[in-house]
C-alpha cells in the first residue's frame, strides 16, 4: 500500500468517524430535549427557587441538568398548572442525563479522532503528490472539510453547542463520501499553471476562510433558530425543539458568527489579492472576470454586505443573519457549480 | 446641513451611563425602524419648494446612507452573476459568436442588454460607480469627525461601576498617588509613541480617577480601508488607460520586435503612448515541454529567448509558466505552445513556390494539430491549398486510422488533403490563417474517386496529385504564443490592495475599550481601588484585559494575586452584563462602515 492508498483509506476512516460523531450529536441533542421538560418541570414544583438561579450558562445546564432551569427570565416560572397539565412524564430518570453525557464524550473524541484521521490524509496525500494537496476538487473538498472541523473544534473549546456538531460533522461527512465517490482522481502532479506557492498560499487561505465560513453559517443557523423560539415561534415551541434553550442566547450567538465571519471575510480579502497577483504571474492579468474570479467578487459582496447590515439599523441580528446563509450559498456555489458547470481558467478540478 | 449627522458616525460606545440605557429595551433595534437619513430634515407635511441644490442635497444624503449602500451592494453581487452565465465578448467574443449563432431569437435582445459585455455594461457600471459615490459621501464625513475624535480626551468616570459589563478592584496600603500613577503606566503600555490607551488621570470630590480609552485605530482602520478602495479604482481605471497589450507566435529560431507592427493582435488604452514600447527585440532559441507519463498532462514549458535591449546589448533568458521576462518595463509571459512544420512547396515548375514553418494549433493533450498551407505564388496554374493534421506521435489502431497517442514528437506524422483554385487572397479582406477559405477551391480526388490524402513525415518529400509539384516536410520545430503587457500601474494597485486589507484587518480586530477606575481611601485608612470596563460589542476580552491592568498594578504595588477581586460581587449578575451589552448596541448599531 502506498502513501496515496493509504490516504484514501483515512479519508474513508475520517468520513465515517465524522458519521459517528454526528450521530452521538444527534443524541445529545436528542437527551437535551428529554430531559429539558423533566427539568422544568422539577422546577416548577420548588418555583421560589426559579427566579435567583433564573440564568445558568447552557453548558453547565447541559451537564448538570437535572435542577438547572434553562429560561430565560420571563418564562422562568411556568404555572403549575403548564408545568403539570402538559403531559410530561413525572419522574426523574436519572440515567438519562448520563447517557447524554456519555454521548457527548463520545462526540468530542470521534470529532478529534477523525480531524486526525483528516489531517493525516492530507498529509499522506501531499506526500503521494510530491506537492501541496489543494490542486483538484477532491482535495479542496479534503483539506476544506478538515478545516471546518478543526474549527468547531476551537469554537466548542468554548461553546459547547451540538446542534453546530451536528451540522459541522454531518456536512464534512457529505463532502469527505462525495469528494471521495465523485470527485477523486489519483495523486499525481501538476500542470505548469499550479506550480507555483502561490496554489499554497492563495489555495489554502481560499479553504481555511471557507471552513470559517462554514462554522460561521451553521452558527447563525441556530442563531436563527435560537432568535425565533425567542420571539415565541408556534412552530418551535415544541418539546422536540427543546434543545434550543439549551444553545447560548442568540445574541451571544450572533456574536460568535460574526467573530467568525469576521476572520472568513478578512481570509477572503487576501484570497482575492493573493488570487489577483498569482493571476497577474500567471496568465498576464490581475483581473479578468474569469467565472471562478467573479464568483468569488460575489461572495466578498455579499459578506460586504452582511457586515453594514449588521450596523444598520433595522437590520441587524436575525436579518444579518440571513446574509451569511445566502454568503455561504454563494461559497459553495462558487465551489461546486462554477468549478464543474462553467468552463473558464480556475477549471482544475480534475474531473 | 445643521443637524445633519451621516449614518454610521456615532462610532462611540454608548452613553456612558449604562444605568440610564439599561432601560432600553433588548431588541429594540429591531422594532424601531429608523427614519432614512434624508428624511430627517424634510418637513413632514407642508414640502416647501427645495429647488435644484436641495434636491442634489438629498440625493447625496440619500447615497450616504446605510441603507442604499446596502441595497447597491447587493445589487451589485447580483449584476456580477450574468457575466458567468453568458459568454463575454472580453474573454471569448468566439463564444459569444456561436451563442448569437444559436440563439437567433433571443440572441439580439441578450445583446441589447449588454449581456455579452456585463463588466463594461452601462447598468453595471452605474451600480459600481453609484457605489463608490455613496462611499465617498459617507466616508468624507466620518473623516472629519474621526480627526476630531482622535484629539478627545476619554470620557468622564461614571458615578457607579455597578452596571458595567467587567469590573475589578484591590486594596493596598498604597497611597492613592501611588495607584493612580502605576495604573496609568500599565495603561499606557510600554511605547511612548503608540499607548495602548488614552489616560486621563483626575481627582473629583476627594477620589482620585482614572478615565482610560483605547481603539481609536478601529475608526482609522476602517476609513483606511474605505478610501483605499477608492484608490484601487483610481488605479485600475489609469492602468486601463495607459496599457497595452500585444500577442505574437514566435517560431523556434525566429523572433519579433517590441512593435506594434510585430504583433498579431495588438490592444491598447486610450491614453497609451506609443513611446511606452521600448523598442527591444527577442528571439527563440528553444521550447522544451515536459509530460506526465502517466496522464500526459503538461508538467513544464520552458522557452529559451534571446532579448536584445535597444543599445544592442544580448542576454540569454527564460519564460516560464508562472515565471513572466521583464523588459522594458514590460513583462511578457508564456501562453501557449504547439508545433509549426517547416514545409517546402514546389510547384509544377520546380520553383519555390512556399517555404517556412507554418503554426498548426493544437486540439487535444495529444497535440493532434490542425493548420492550413496556403500557397498562392505558383508559377503558372490554380493556386494551392492544403488542410493538414499533425500527429506529433502517430499510431495506426486496429481500424487503420492514424492518430495521436502523446504529446512529444515521437513519431510525426503529417496527413494533408489538397486543394486547387482561388484561395481569395486578393479580395483584400484579411484572412483567418487557420482557415482555407473553399468557396472558389475544388478538392483534389483520386482516381478511386476518394479525397487524396497525402501523409509525410519530416524528412520526406511526397509528389503532389495531378503534377501539381511537391511538398517537403524539413524539419518540425516548435512555437510558442508570448503575451507581452505594459500596465505602469500596476505597483499602486498591488499598494492600495494591501492597504485596504491592513485597513479591514485593523478594523475588524481592534477592540474599542474603555476603564476607568476609582481610587478613595477607605476608613480603615487602606487605599480602595474600583474598576470597571466597557466595550464596543461583544468583547470577550474586555474582563481579561481589565484583569491584567489589574494585576500589574496589583504587582507594582506588591499586592498578592488573591487580593484583587475579580468581577466578584456583581459579575453573576448577568442580566447586569446583558444590558449593558444590550444597551450599548441599542444606542449605536450603526457604527460602522
Amino acid at each position: 500500500m502506498n502513501a496515496g492508498e493509504l490516504s484514501t483509506l483515512l479519508v474513508w476512516a475520517a468520513g465515517l468517524t465524522y458519521t459517528i460523531a454526528l450521530v452521538a450529536y444527534t443524541t445529545v441533542l436528542a437527551r437535551i430535549a428529554e430531559a429539558r421538560p423533566r427539568a422544568v418541570q422539577a422546577t416548577a414544583a420548588k418555583a421560589t427557587a426559579a427566579t435567583t438561579a433564573a440564568i445558568v450558562p447552557a453548558p453547565v445546564a447541559v451537564g448538570a441538568g437535572r435542577t438547572a432551569v434553562l429560561e430565560r427570565p420571563g418564562r422562568a416560572a411556568p404555572s403549575p398548572a403548564a408545568g403539570g397539565g402538559a403531559g410530561i412524564r413525572a419522574g426523574v430518570d436519572a440515567g438519562a442525563p448520563d447517557a447524554g453525557r456519555r454521548a457527548a464524550g463520545i462526540a468530542r473524541s470521534m470529532t478529534y479522532l477523525g480531524l486526525a484521521f483528516g489531517f493525516v490524509a492530507v498529509v499522506l496525500r501531499g506526500v503521494a503528490a510530491g506537492r501541496w494537496p489543494t490542486a483538484n476538487m477532491y482535495e479542496f473538498t479534503l483539506v476544506g472539510s478538515t478545516m471546518a472541523v478543526a474549527v468547531l473544534v476551537l469554537v466548542q473549546r468554548r461553546n459547547q453547542i451540538p446542534f453546530l456538531g451536528v451540522l459541522v460533522t454531518g456536512a464534512a461527512a457529505l463532502a469527505l463520501f462525495l469528494g471521495v465517490n465523485v470527485f477523486y482522481i489519483k495523486a499525481e502532479g501538476v500542470q505548469p499553471a499550479l506550480q507555483s506557492y502561490w496554489l499554497v498560499i492563495h489555495v489554502g487561505v481560499a479553504i481555511t476562510s471557507s471552513g470559517i465560513f462554514a462554522v460561521a453559517a451553521a452558527t447563525s443557523v441556530v442563531q436563527l433558530l435560537r432568535a425565533r423560539r425567542e420571539e415565541g415561534s408556534t412552530r418551535l415551541a415544541g418539546r422536540r425543539w427543546g434543545w434550543i434553550d439549551t444553545v447560548p442566547d442568540s445574541r451571544t450567538l450572533e456574536a460568535l458568527s460574526f467573530r467568525l465571519n469576521a476572520v472568513g471575510f478578512v481570509l477572503w480579502t487576501f484570497t482575492l489579492i493573493a488570487g489577483a497577483i498569482w493571476a497577474e504571474h500567471a496568465w498576464g492579468r490581475y483581473w479578468g472576470w474569469d467565472p471562478k474570479e467573479v464568483g468569488t467578487f460575489v461572495v466578498w459582496v455579499i459578506y460586504a454586505a452582511y457586515l453594514h447590515a449588521r450596523t444598520t439599523r433595522g437590520w441587524a441580528g436575525s436579518r444579518a443573519a440571513y446574509f451569511v446563509l445566502v454568503g455561504f450559498t454563494a461559497v459553495i456555489a462558487n465551489f461546486t457549480v462554477i468549478n464543474l458547470f462553467v468552463a473558464g481558467r480556475h477549471s482544475y478540478s480534475g474531473l | 446641513m445643521s443637524g445633519y449627522r451621516p449614518d454610521g458616525l456615532e462610532d462611540a460606545f454608548t452613553s456612558d451611563d449604562p444605568e440610564r440605557a439599561g432601560a432600553t429595551a433588548r431588541g429594540a433595534a429591531t422594532d424601531v425602524d429608523a427614519v432614512p437619513a434624508g428624511a430627517e430634515t424634510t418637513p413632514d407635511v407642508q414640502v416647501p419648494r427645495i429647488g435644484v441644490v436641495g434636491w442634489l442635497r438629498w440625493v447625496w444624503r440619500q447615497l450616504s446612507s446605510m441603507r442604499v449602500a446596502l441595497m447597491l451592494l447587493m445589487l451589485l453581487a447580483v449584476a456580477a452573476v450574468p457575466g458567468t452565465i453568458f459568454p463575454q465578448n472580453a474573454q471569448d467574443p468566439a463564444k459569444v459568436a456561436a451563442y448569437l449563432a444559436d440563439h437567433q431569437a433571443l440572441g439580439p435582445w441578450l445583446q441589447r442588454l449588454q449581456l455579452f459585455d456585463v463588466y463594461s455594461s452601462v447598468w453595471f457600471s452605474a451600480i459600481y460607480l453609484l457605489l463608490f459615490v455613496s462611499l465617498v459621501a459617507c466616508i468624507v464625513p466620518r473623516t472629519r469627525v474621526h480627526l476630531t475624535a482622535l484629539r478627545a480626551r476619554p470620557p468622564r468616570v461614571p458615578r457607579r461601576f455597578d452596571r458595567f459589563p467587567a469590573q475589578g478592584g484591590l486594596t493596598t496600603t498604597a497611597t492613592p498617588q501611588q495607584v493612580v500613577d502605576s495604573a496609568a503606566v500599565a495603561l499606557r503600555g510600554p511605547w511612548r509613541r503608540l499607548p495602548r490607551f488614552r489616560v486621563d488621570v483626575s481627582t473629583e470630590g476627594g477620589e482620585a480617577t482614572v478615565a482610560a480609552e483605547r481603539g481609536y485605530l478601529r475608526e482609522t482602520g476602517n476609513l483606511v480601508f474605505h478610501l483605499s478602495l477608492v484608490g484601487l479604482l483610481i488605479a485600475i481605471a489609469t492602468g486601463q488607460m495607459l496599457h497595452y497589450r500585444g500577442q505574437a507566435l514566435v517560431v523556434q529560431g525566429h523572433g519579433f520586435a517590441n512593435a506594434v507592427v510585430d504583433y498579431d493582435t495588438f490592444e491598447r488604452g486610450t491614453a497609451f503612448n506609443p513611446s511606452s514600447l521600448v523598442p527591444f527585440s527577442l528571439r527563440l532559441d528553444a521550447f522544451s515541454a515536459r509530460f506526465s507519463p502517466v496522464s500526459l498532462q503538461p508538467r513544464d514549458f520552458t522557452a529559451d529567448v534571446t532579448v536584445t535591449q535597444p543599445d544592442g546589448s544580448a542576454s540569454a533568458q527564460q519564460i516560464k509558466v508562472n515565471h513572466p521576462l521583464d523588459v522594458g518595463g514590460a513583462n511578457i509571459y508564456l501562453q501557449g505552445n504547439g508545433y509549426a512544420p517547416d514545409v517546402v512547396v514546389r510547384d509544377s515548375a520546380g520553383n519555390v513556390a512556399f517555404s517556412g514553418p507554418v503554426p498548426f494549433l493544437p486540439q487535444n493533450a495529444v497535440y493532434t494539430s490542425l493548420g492550413v498551407i496556403k500557397v498562392p505564388d505558383v508559377t503558372r496554374g490554380d493556386q494551392i491549398g492544403f488542410r493538414a493534421a499533425l500527429l506529433p506521435t502517430a499510431q495506426q489502431d486496429t481500424d487503420g486510422v492514424w492518430q495521436s497517442v502523446a504529446p512529444q514528437p515521437a513519431n510525426p506524422l503529417m496527413v494533408l488533403t489538397v486543394w486547387t483554385g482561388n484561395l481569395g487572397l486578393d479580395t483584400g479582406v484579411p484572412q483567418n490563417v487557420y482557415k482555407l477559405d473553399t468557396s472558389h477551391l475544388k478538392q483534389v480526388m483520386g482516381p478511386d474517386g476518394q479525397a487524396v490524402s497525402l501523409k509525410v513525415q519530416p524528412g520526406e518529400t511526397v509528389a503532389l496529385p495531378n503534377g501539381l509539384g511537391t511538398l517537403t516536410f524539413k524539419a518540425l520545430p516548435r512555437y510558442v504564443a508570448l503575451d507581452l503587457r505594459y500596465d505602469p500601474a500596476l505597483t499602486e494597485v498591488l499598494v492600495f490592495a494591501l492597504l485596504a486589507l491592513a485597513g479591514l484587518a485593523t478594523s475588524l480586530f481592534t477592540p474599542r475599550r474603555r476603564i476607568w477606575l476609582r481610587v478613595r481611601i477607605a476608613a480603615d485608612g487602606r487605599t480602595v481601588v474600583t474598576a470597571a470596563a466597557l466595550a464596543r460589542g461583544d468583547d470577550i476580552g474586555l474582563q481579561p484585559e481589565l484583569d491584567r491592568v489589574l494585576a500589574v498594578v496589583g504587582r507594582d504595588l506588591g499586592i498578592a494575586e488573591d487580593e484583587i477581586a475579580r468581577d466578584a460581587a456583581v459579575g453573576d449578575d448577568a442580566s447586569a452584563v446583558r444590558d449593558a451589552r444590550a444597551a450599548q448596541e441599542n444606542e449605536h448599531p450603526e457604527e460602522h462602515r
